[in-house]
């Protein structure tokens, strides 16, 4: 569904990759790992559609992605390294603005992260855990077939951690794919290893 | 549609959980126009010769404030890369975030032009163009901003770059906004001018956005 051909990716001078190929299948998940600065964050932003291949094409069932990188978009929810909260808004007002992007429900999505007990306080409150929580939160309102994920895990506890694991689980049962960076071990059973 | 009036009602309600922003901005309005007086001294023709073009320049110059942070401030949480991916097309969400200064920092300002007119002694038949002038002048600095603040993301000393690159853009809007002023003021028609202020207008709407909008997406 999902595949990369020869993709290369320059920053300035220097090259971050090149000749990278792979494919995802529904369902399937993809471990990037490698040293710092390897690109694996590049090449999550690369197949989000945020960044351009220098090299190398990007193909959804088929189709190139950067012939209309807005439908590429509307398929997929990327979790970058920033949790994208804004402090001064509730926690129910902050998922809520992307509910009404993407549609779903704001209750459930934040009882499956285990902050319906917070949903009223502001975000500048929550711990940098629940904000990355709450950055989770938004994997779980509405069904999407790729989630791209850098680093989820970070600052998570054992708890959130497992229930990332059910997100995940259920999400690939549903035919999703995931895509994800992590140094940490993450609860993603037979995903194919990407090393960079 | 549903994604465009739920960025426009983001952008609304952080600024009303930051009145600060807002403010700052229509006080640093009034305040350069309160300078005039002590600068040029309270002789009330000078001043009512002089108050069209400071009244304007004043407007402009406050609602640059705000723009350095219009997407600074979502590049740095991560927002915008979310917003990239909201499937809005990128010159869509530009135009939002255009709106959204206007309301925010254009609409108040107006709300204080009777006072900023009545320290530069306009004539008081002048101040119903002059709200006019400076509403269409604010909402061109808005889309020109815009687009100045999406090309100058991610630059070095942007804050520094947008009012060089966005200010040659507005003088268009300065010579006839001021000009309308004057004209009301004299007791002539300052219909024209506000045409000529409204096409200015009329052919920045689409174009800003645009020119935002890729620059967002080579970001």
């Amino acid at each position: 569904m999902l595949e990369g051909r020869d993709l290369a990716c320059w920053r300035g001078e220097r090259p971050v990759f090149a000749g990278l190929s792979f494919t995802l299948a529904p369902g399937g998940a993809t471990l990037l790992t490698g040293a710092n600065g390897a690109g694996k964050s590049t090449l999550l932003r690369l197949v989000a559609g945020l960044l351009p291949a220098a090299e190398g094409a990007l193909l959804w069932a088929g189709e190139d992605v950067a012939a209309d990188r807005t439908a590429h978009a509307r398929r997929l929810r990327d979790l970058g390294h920033g949790d994208a909260l804004k402090p001064s808004l509730t926690v129910a007002e902050n998922l809520g603005f992307y509910a009404r992007l993407w549609g779903g429900e704001v209750a459930p999505a934040l009882a499956s992260v285990g902050l319906a007990d917070l949903a009223d306080l502001p975000a500048r409150v929550l711990s940098s855990g629940q904000k990355r929580r709450l950055a989770l939160a938004r994997l779980a309102l509405t069904p999407a077939a790729l989630w791209l994920l850098d680093e989820p895990t970070v600052g998570l506890d054992a708890a959130s951690v497992e229930r990332l694991g059910a997100l995940l689980a259920a999400h690939r049962a549903a035919s999703g794919a995931v895509m994800a960076a992590t140094h940490l071990p993450l609860p993603l059973p037979d995903a194919r290893e990407l090393r960079l | 549609m549903r994604a465009f009036t739920a960025v426009l009602s983001r952008e609304l309600r952080l600024a009303l959980r930051h009145p600060a922003d807002t403010l700052a901005a229509v006080l640093f309005f009034v305040l350069v126009c309160a300078l005039f007086p002590f600068g040029v001294g309270p002789a009330p023709e000078l001043l009512g010769r002089l108050a069209p073009g400071a009244m304007l320049a004043a407007a402009l110059l406050a609602a640059l404030l705000p723009l350095d942070r219009l997407f600074g401030a979502e590049a740095e949480d991560g927002s915008l890369d979310q917003l990239l991916l909201s499937g809005l097309p990128p010159a869509a969400l530009a135009a939002a975030k255009a709106l959204g200064h206007w309301l925010t920092t254009g609409l108040p300002l107006l709300l204080a032009t009777p006072v900023a007119a009545a320290m530069l002694n306009l004539p008081v038949e002048a101040w119903a163009a002059a709200t006019v002038a400076l509403a269409l002048a604010t909402a061109i600095l808005s889309l020109f901003g815009t687009a100045g603040a999406a090309l100058t993301l991610g630059a070095r000393r942007g804050g520094v770059l947008l009012p060089l690159l966005v200010l040659p853009l507005s003088i268009p809007a300065i010579i006839f906004g001021a000009a309308a002023i004057e004209a009301a003021a004299t007791g002539l028609e300052p219909r024209p001018y506000l045409l000529l202020l409204a096409a200015l207008l009329a052919l920045a709407a689409p174009l800003a956005p645009l020119a935002a909008g890729a620059a967002l997406r080579a970001e």
